[in-house]
C-alpha cells in the first residue's frame, strides 16, 4: 500500500486515505476541438511501466489534489507536487534522470 | 507408545496442569503445552486423515508449517476448523477433534481411496470426471464436494470479538530468535523505533533446543538477558503470539496478533490485526526442515527430526521408546543426542551420505549411538503408526538388508530458509549450492518508496543455518533410495495434506507439465492450507530432475500473503454488525423508525421507502402515501439532498461551465432546475440551484451525489481552472429539510407561522429565509410531485422538533410522512427524471428531452463537446417517451422493447427499454416511461414489451407527463 | 424555539478509556487565502493567531484550526456563531472568502484517559507517538473522514453528523475493557 506525501499539509498519507485521479498533465479539448483531439484527452490514457505522472486527492485529509511522480514498476516515488502546474517541475524532472538515465521525458 | 517423560520439558509448567479433549476423550497436559504436544503425552498419534486417500495423519512437525495434525477447534459459535496443533496452545477445557473421516478417526470409510490409489493419480479428477457431461453437475460434482474439504464451515455467528491496529516504527523485526534479537538490539541501539514479533508465545525461536550456547554465554541466560534488555527500552516494543504474515508496498506489513485463543471468552479481542508501516523490515523468520522422500513417509510417528527434538527438549514428551534418525546433515545427529539424554533409545541414525565426520557425528558415536552411513530407509513398516524401518543402500534400488523395530522415525532432509516475506513483495532468490536450499539474493531486494532496500534478510532465514556465517554442506537428496522403483515412489509424500506424492509430480512432468505454477495446480502439490512449507522444494527438486533440468532453471511458485492463514474475523476487525459500514442518519431518523418506517438505502444514507401502518403491505401504505399527498398532505424528511455552496467573483462563471443551463443569470432570490454532465456529455446529476447573494450560489444535487459533484467541483477549481476565484463547502449535513407537499402545503406553514408563504410574497421557484414556529428556516418553493409544496430547511440540530413540530401541526390538515417510494411515483406521474432510472451513464440529457435545460448561446459548459460526438447527435438515438399499458398492468422493471428479427447472437432485437415504471394510485393503473428508439416521433404507436415471465405486455407510445399536465395543482 | 440537540445527545461509554459526545459547538467553515484582514478577522472571532499548517491554536471554548491550505475551522460558542460570521463579513468586507455555519454538520466526542490513544490507534492510520501537541489531523477513522487533536489530556475528534452513531459506536469497540495495545 502506497504512501504519498501531501504536498500541501505534509502528511505522509497512506492510500486509504486518498483517492486516485489518473493520469496527470492532461490538457483539456473542449468545444471546436477535433475528434481525435478530444478521443486522446478523453480516452487515450498513458499506462507505461515505468515513470509516471498522476493524480492524487488527499480525500481524507486537506481535500486537495497534488500530482505524484512514481514508477509504476518498482513503486518507487519520485516526488509529488501542487497540482496547478500544466508540467512537473524542473526538480522533480531531475530526480527522475538521475535515478533513470534512460528515460525519455514526461510527454 | 509416545508419552510424556519424567523429566524436563523447558516451557512447561508441571504445576499448572490443564484438562483438554480430543474426539469426546478426556486428556491431561500442562500450561505452555501445545495441543500437539498434549496429544502426544497421551499417546494420541493418530490425529487425522490425509484429504484424497484418508491415510491416517499423525503430528509431523512443531510449529505453523505442520499439514497434518489439523482439527476442529471449539464448538458453537467458538468453531474453528483447520487448526494447527502444533501452534495452538493448550488451556483447561480445549476441545478439540480430528477431521476428514466417517464414521470415525479409526475406522474410516473413506480410507477406500487408499485402496484404489493407484487409480487416483495426479489430475485425477480432470481425466475421470468429463464424461458424460451431464454427469459432472449432477453426480460427479455433488460427490466430490461432499467428500472434499478438512474442517467443517462453522454454522454459528462468531461469539468473538476481533479488531485491527495501527503500529508505526523505523525498524520491524520478524522473528525473536537470536538473529532477531540481534537486529532489534542493533536497531534499537541506533535509536531506532522498533517493533519486535514473535509468532510463538516466548521468543528465542529454535536457539534454546539446537544450541548450547550463544556469545559465549548459555543460550537461556543470554535470551532473558536480550529480553529485558529490549523490554527495558522505550523505543522496543516486543509482541509474542504475533505472526508478521504479509509484506507490502512501502514498507506496510501485516501481522496478526492472537490475543486471547488460549484465554477464549475472557473478554479481550480474540485477534488483533496490526497494520504496521515501517521504515526497513527485517525477516529473521529462521528455516524449517525438510522431509525426506522415502516410502511410507507419512505413516503416524515419522516426524521432522527438529520437531521430535522440539517435543523432548520444550515439552518433555517422548515420540517413542526407540527412535531412528534418517539424514542427510548433521542437524539431525541434535536429535539423536537430544532422545538419548532423555534417556530413550535411538536404534540407528542412518545418514544418506557416505561419510559422517565432525563434532556431531562423532558425539553420536560416542554416546553409543549406531550410525550407518551411505544408508536410507526402504520402507516405513506399520499402518496408524510405525513399528520399523526397512533399511537399504541409498545409492541402491532399495534391497533390504536389515529392519529395525521403532515407534518413531525422526527425518532430516535438510533445511529451507523461509523466504516468503522476502518474496512478497517482489525480492527474488538464489539457489545455494552449499545447503541446497533457495535464499534471498540481497542483490534483488523487494524496494522501498525511495528506491532502497526494503526488507533485509537475517540468520538461517538467509541461509546461515548455524549461525557461523559459514554453513557446513548439505548434500540434496530427493529420492531415498536414489533409484527407487515406483512402488515405491507411489508411497513417497511430498504434500500430506493434499496426498501428492513423488509418482504424482514425474507423472505430471510426463504429461507435459514443464512450468512449475502448471504443476502445482495440476497436482495439487502446495495448494493446501499449509501452502506447502514442507513440499514446495522437494516437489520443485523431482520436477527439475524429471526434466532433466536444474532446480533454479525450474524456480519456485509465487509466495504470496498470508505466511500462515488468518481468520476472517481479524480482517474484517470491527467491521461487524452494527458497524459493519457507516449508515448515515438524518437528524429525524429515531422519529422515522418510531413510526415504523421501513427504510431502504441511498448510498449510505438510510431513507424511510414508506411508513406502513398495521395491517398495511409495504405497497399498500405507499399507495396511501402518495394520495393522501395529492389530496391533503405529505410531509418529506428530505435532508439527504445534497446542499452545496459556491460562492465568490467566478461563481457564477464557474457553474455556466458545471451545468448545461446558465446559471450565472439567475436572479437573487429565485431558483433553477439544473443538470450536470461528464466530460463525455452524460448526465451525471441534477438538481435545483438557488442564488442566495451577489456572488453566492446554492446547489442542491442529488441524495448520493453530494459528495460525488462537491469532489467533482474541487477537481475542476483546483486542477483546471486554478485561478478562478471560487470557493465551495458541501453543507449538506448542516440542514434538516423538510418537504411540506399537498393542496394543505401552505396552510401548513401559515399554522406553524412566521413568514408570508402567499403565492405572491413566494412564488414557485422562489426561496425565502424567516422563520417558521420560531426555527430559523430558507423554505424553498420548489415542486418535485406537481403538488403545491415547499422544501424547508432548518439547522440539523433543530431538526427532530421541527419535524415533529410539522407533524404535530399537520394533524389537523391530514399530514402523513412519506418516503421513498411515493416520491417516486409522484415523480414519475409528473414525467420528472430520476438519476439513476432515466440515466445511467450512457444518456445524455438530449435523450431525455431536456434540450430545454441546456443553453445553446454557451461557448462551452463541462460535456458539450462530448455530446457533439456524432454517436451521440444521432436521431436514431432511444429518447424518452411516456407509455400506457392496453390493458393497465404495470411493465416490469428491465423490460426492453422488443423490434423484428434476431442480432448476430439469435437474440431478439431491442429497440428500447423502461426505465421507470410504477403503479400509478392517482391514475389507477399502470405508467411508464422509457427509451424508444425514433421514441418522440411515434406517438400514439403500440410496441411491446417482453417480461421475465416470457410473455409480452403491449403499450401505447405517449407523452411523459401523465398528471397535471398544465401545473396547475403546484402553481397556486 | 428548541434548544440545538447534538447528533446523539450527549451519548458516553467508560471503557479503558472514556468516551463521550460533546456539542454542539460553534463551528465555522472559513475559506480563504491571501487576504491580509485574515489574522485580524480571525481573532477577533477566536482570539487565537491564525494556525500554521496543520496547527489548531486553541483559547479556552474558541479555537481556529488549520483545514487546508485556504480553509479554516473555526470553533466559538454555538450561540455566537451569527454574531461570528457578522464579524468575519464585516472585517473580510470586500475580500474573496466564504464563511459558512457548520455546526449542525458535525459531531464532536472527546476520547480520554492515560490510554486515549490507544482507542484511537485502532481506528486510524496515524502515527500518535509523533502527534504533536497542537497538531490537528485530519485522516479518517474506520471508514469515514474526520479530525482529531490531543487536547486537555485526551483527544478531540470531529467528524460529521450523519455517522455519529458509526463512530460512537467504533469508540465504544475500541475502548473495550481489557482491549488496551
Amino acid at each position: 500500500m502506497l504512501i504519498l506525501e501531501c504536498p500541501y499539509c505534509g502528511v505522509k498519507a497512506e492510500e486509504t486515505e486518498l483517492s486516485p485521479g489518473y493520469e496527470a498533465h492532461l490538457k483539456r479539448f473542449g468545444p471546436g476541438s477535433s475528434p481525435e483531439e478530444f478521443e486522446a484527452y478523453m480516452f487515450a490514457r498513458k499506462n507505461p511501466k515505468g515513470v509516471h505522472f498522476e493524480r492524487w486527492r488527499h480525500t481524507y485529509g486537506c481535500g486537495k489534489w497534488f500530482l505524484a511522480a512514481r514508477c509504476t514498476a518498482t513503486l518507487e516515488v519520485f516526488g509529488t507536487y501542487p497540482a496547478q502546474v500544466s508540467e512537473p517541475p524542473a526538480d522533480i524532472i531531475a530526480k527522475i534522470q538521475a535515478r533513470r538515465p534512460d528515460w525519455k521525458g514526461y510527454k | 507408545m509416545s508419552t510424556r517423560l519424567a523429566r524436563g520439558g523447558r516451557l512447561i509448567n508441571r504445576t499448572a496442569p490443564v484438562e483438554f479433549s480430543f474426539n469426546g476423550k478426556r486428556l491431561k497436559g500442562f500450561q505452555g503445552d501445545t495441543l500437539a504436544a498434549g496429544l502426544l503425552a497421551n499417546d494420541q498419534v493418530l490425529v487425522g486423515r490425509s484429504f484424497k486417500y484418508h491415510r491416517p495423519r499423525g503430528i509431523v512437525a512443531s510449529g505453523p508449517e505442520e499439514p497434518n495434525a489439523l482439527v476442529n477447534l471449539g464448538s458453537g459459535g467458538r468453531l474453528e476448523p483447520n487448526q494447527r496443533t502444533t501452534t495452538t496452545e493448550l488451556f483447561d477445557g480445549l476441545q478439540a477433534t480430528s477431521q476428514n473421516h466417517w464414521p470415525s478417526l479409526d475406522f474410516d470409510v473413506g480410507v477406500v481411496n487408499n485402496y484404489a490409489a493407484r487409480f487416483m493419480p495426479a489430475g485425477f479428477y480432470y481425466k475421470t470426471f468429463i464424461h458424460p457431461r451431464p454427469a459432472w453437475k449432477h453426480l460427479f460434482e455433488p460427490f466430490i464436494r461432499r467428500a472434499a474439504g478438512l474442517g467443517k464451515a462453522p454454522t454459528e455467528s462468531d461469539a468473538d470479538r476481533y479488531e485491527q491496529a495501527y503500529a508505526f516504527c523505523d525498524v520491524l523485526v520478524i522473528g525473536a530468535g537470536v538473529a532477531g534479537l540481534k537486529a532489534a538490539k542493533a536497531a534499537a541501539d541506533a535509536g531506532s523505533r522498533v517493533i519486535l514479533l514473535e509468532q510463538a508465545p516466548v521468543i528465542g525461536g529454535r536457539a534454546p533446543v539446537d544450541q548450547t550456547e550463544v556469545d559465549g554465554q548459555p543460550v537461556e541466560a543470554w535470551i532473558s538477558a536480550m529480553e529485558s534488555d529490549l523490554a527495558a527500552r522505550d523505543n522496543v516494543t516486543i509482541r509474542t503470539r504475533t505472526c508478521g504474515f504479509g509484506v507490502y508496498d512501502h514498507g506496510y506489513v501485516l501481522a496478526d496478533e492472537r490475543v486471547s485463543d488460549h484465554t477464549p471468552g475472557d473478554g479481550r479481542p480474540k485477534h488483533r490485526l496490526w497494520r504496521i508501516r515501517t521504515g526497513k523490515i527485517v525477516t529473521a523468520t529462521g528455516a524449517i526442515e525438510r522431509p525426506l522422500s522415502f516410502a511410507g513417509n507419512d505413516i503416524p510417528g515419522v516426524m521432522l527430526a527438529s520437531a521430535v527434538r522440539d517435543y523432548v527438549v520444550n515439552y518433555a514428551v517422548s515420540p517413542g521408546d526407540r527412535t531412528v534418525v534418517v539424514t542427510n546433515n548433521d542437524s539431525a545427529y541434535q536429535t539423536a543426542l537430544a532422545l538419548k539424554a532423555a534417556g530413550l533409545d535411538v536404534p540407528a541414525i542412518l545418514d544418506a551420505r557416505g561419510a559422517a565426520t565432525g563434532p556431531l557425528p562423532e558425539a553420536a558415536r560416542a554416546a553409543g549411538i549406531r550410525v550407518l552411513t551411505g544408508k536410507a530407509i526402504a520402507k516405513v513398516k506399520g499402518g496408524k503408526r510405525v513399528t520399523g524401518v526397512a533399511v537399504c543402500a541409498q545409492a541402491g534400488e532399495g534391497a533390504v538388508q536389515e529392519e529395525i523395530a521403532c515407534e518413531a522415525v525422526a527425518m532430516s532432509g535438510g533445511w529451507s530458509p523461509v523466504v516468503h516475506l522476502w518474496s512478497h513483495c517482489g525480492g527474488k532468490l538464489t539457489w545455494d549450492e552449499t545447503i541446497s536450499a533457495f535464499i534471498p539474493d540481497p542483490k534483488r531486494p523487494p524496494l522501498n518508496h525511495d528506491g532502497s532496500a526494503m526488507v533485509e534478510v537475517v540468520g538461517s532465514a538467509a541461509g546461515d543455518l548455524d549461525l557461523t556465517g559459514s554453513p557446513k554442506a548439505i548434500p540434496p537428496v530427493w529420492v531415498m533410495p536414489q533409484g527407487a522403483p515406483i512402488q515405491l515412489r507411489s508411497k513417497m509424500w511430498l504434500d500430506y495434506q493434499n496426498d501428492v506424492k513423488v509418482s504424482d509430480v514425474q507423472l505430471a512432468s510426463r504429461e507435459g507439465y514443464v512450468s512449475v505454477e502448471h504443476t502445482k495446480r495440476y497436482t495439487t502439490l502446495g495448494m493446501a492450507t499449509d501452502q506447502g512449507k514442507l513440499s514446495n522444494i522437494n516437489g520443485l527438486a523431482i520436477l527439475a530432475d524429471s526434466l532433466g533440468s536444474e532446480i533454479p532453471q525450474v524456480g519456485t511458485t509465487t509466495f504470496r500473503p498470508p505466511y500462515t492463514p488468518v481468520t476472517i474475523g481479524a480482517l474484517a476487525g470491527e467491521s461487524r454488525g452494527e458497524i459493519f459500514q457507516p449508515l448515515r442518519m438524518t437528524p429525524m431518523h429515531a422519529q422515522h423508525e418510531a413510526a415504523g418506517a421501513y427504510f431502504e438505502p441511498v448510498g449510505l444514507w438510510r431513507r424511510p421507502y414508506c411508513f406502513p401502518r398495521a395491517g398495511e403491505t409495504h405497497e399498500q401504505a405507499v399507495h396511501r402515501e402518495v394520495l393522501n399527498t395529492r389530496q391533503n398532505l405529505g410531509l418529506l424528511d428530505a435532508s439527504t439532498l445534497g446542499k452545496i455552496i459556491v460562492k465568490g467573483p467566478d461563481a457564477g462563471k464557474f457553474l455556466d461551465m458545471l451545468y448545461t443551463g446558465v446559471m450565472s443569470t439567475l436572479p437573487i432570490g429565485k431558483c433553477r432546475y439544473g443538470l450536470m454532465c461528464n466530460e463525455q456529455g452524460f448526465l451525471s446529476d441534477d438538481g435545483v440551484v438557488a442564488r442566495i447573494d451577489e456572488d453566492t450560489w446554492l446547489c442542491h444535487t442529488t441524495s448520493g451525489g453530494a459528495d460525488r459533484i462537491h469532489a467533482w467541483m474541487e477537481d475542476w477549481l483546483q486542477c483546471e481552472w486554478w485561478d478562478w476565484k471560487v470557493y465551495t463547502a458541501n453543507v449538506t449535513e448542516q440542514y434538516a429539510q423538510v418537504a411540506v407537499v399537498g393542496p394543505n402545503a401552505r396552510k401548513l406553514l401559515q399554522v406553524l407561522g412566521g413568514m408570508d408563504v402567499s403565492k405572491e410574497a413566494l412564488p414557485f421557484m422562489q426561496w425565502s429565509d424567516g422563520t417558521l414556529a420560531g426555527f430559523p428556516v430558507r423554505v424553498y418553493r420548489i415542486s418535485f410531485s406537481g403538488e403545491l409544496s415547499y422544501e424547508i430547511a432548518v439547522p440539523a440540530s433543530h431538526g427532530a422538533a421541527f419535524w415533529k413540530a410539522c407533524t404535530q401541526a399537520g394533524k389537523a390538515l391530514g399530514a402523513m410522512p412519506y418516503g421513498t417510494e411515493c416520491l417516486h411515483i409522484m415523480r414519475a406521474e409528473k414525467g420528472f427524471i430520476m438519476i439513476g432510472d432515466e440515466t445511467d451513464g450512457t444518456v445524455i440529457p438530449q435523450d431525455l428531452g431536456l434540450d430545454w435545460a441546456i443553453s445553446k448561446k454557451k461557448a462551452d459548459y463541462l460535456g458539450k463537446r462530448g455530446q457533439e460526438r456524432t454517436f451521440l447527435a444521432s436521431p436514431d438515438r432511444w429518447k424518452l417517451v411516456g407509455f400506457d399499458t392496453l390493458d393497465g398492468s404495470v411493465i416490469p422493471d428491465g423490460s426492453y422493447i422488443i423490434a423484428d428479427g434476431v442480432n448476430a447472437n439469435g437474440q431478439r432485437n431491442v429497440q428500447g427499454r423502461v426505465t421507470s415504471t410504477y403503479y400509478s394510485p392517482t391514475l389507477k393503473r399502470g405508467i411508464a416511461m422509457g427509451l424508444l428508439k425514433h421514441g418522440p416521433s411515434r406517438m400514439g404507436e403500440i410496441v411491446e414489451f417482453n417480461t421475465a415471465a416470457g410473455g409480452t405486455v403491449k403499450a401505447r407510445v405517449r407523452d411523459t407527463v401523465f398528471f397535471d399536465k398544465d401545473g396547475e395543482k403546484q402553481n397556486v | 424555539m428548541s434548544e440545538p440537540v447534538s447528533a446523539l445527545n450527549g451519548a458516553s461509554f467508560q471503557g479503558f478509556a472514556s468516551i463521550r459526545e460533546i456539542g454542539p459547538l460553534g463551528m465555522i467553515t472559513l475559506r480563504a487565502k491571501g487576504v491580509k484582514a485574515l489574522d485580524k478577522a480571525v481573532k477577533a472571532v477566536t482570539g487565537t493567531k491564525l494556525p500554521a499548517t496543520r496547527r489548531i491554536e486553541v483559547n479556552g471554548d474558541r479555537a481556529c484550526g488549520w483545514m487546508s491550505p485556504d480553509e479554516y475551522l473555526l470553533i466559538v460558542p454555538y450561540a455566537e456563531v451569527a454574531a461570528s460570521l457578522a464579524s468575519l463579513a464585516n472585517d473580510l468586507k470586500g475580500e474573496h472568502h466564504l464563511a459558512v455555519d457548520v455546526s449542525d454538520a458535525r459531531a464532536v466526542f472527546r476520547v480520554e484517559g492515560d490510554k486515549a490513544a490507544d482507542v484511537l490507534r485502532k481506528l486510524s492510520p496515524v502515527d500518535f507517538d509523533k502527534l504533536e501537541p497542537g497538531e490537528l489531523r485530519r485522516t479518517r477513522a474506520a471508514q469515514v473522514a474526520a479530525a482529531m487533536w490531543a487536547q486537555d489530556g485526551g483527544f478531540t475528534l470531529v467528524c460529521f453528523r450523519s455517522v455519529a452513531a458509526y463512530v460512537m459506536g467504533l469508540l465504544t469497540h475500541s475502548a473495550q475493557p481489557g482491549s488496551e495495545l
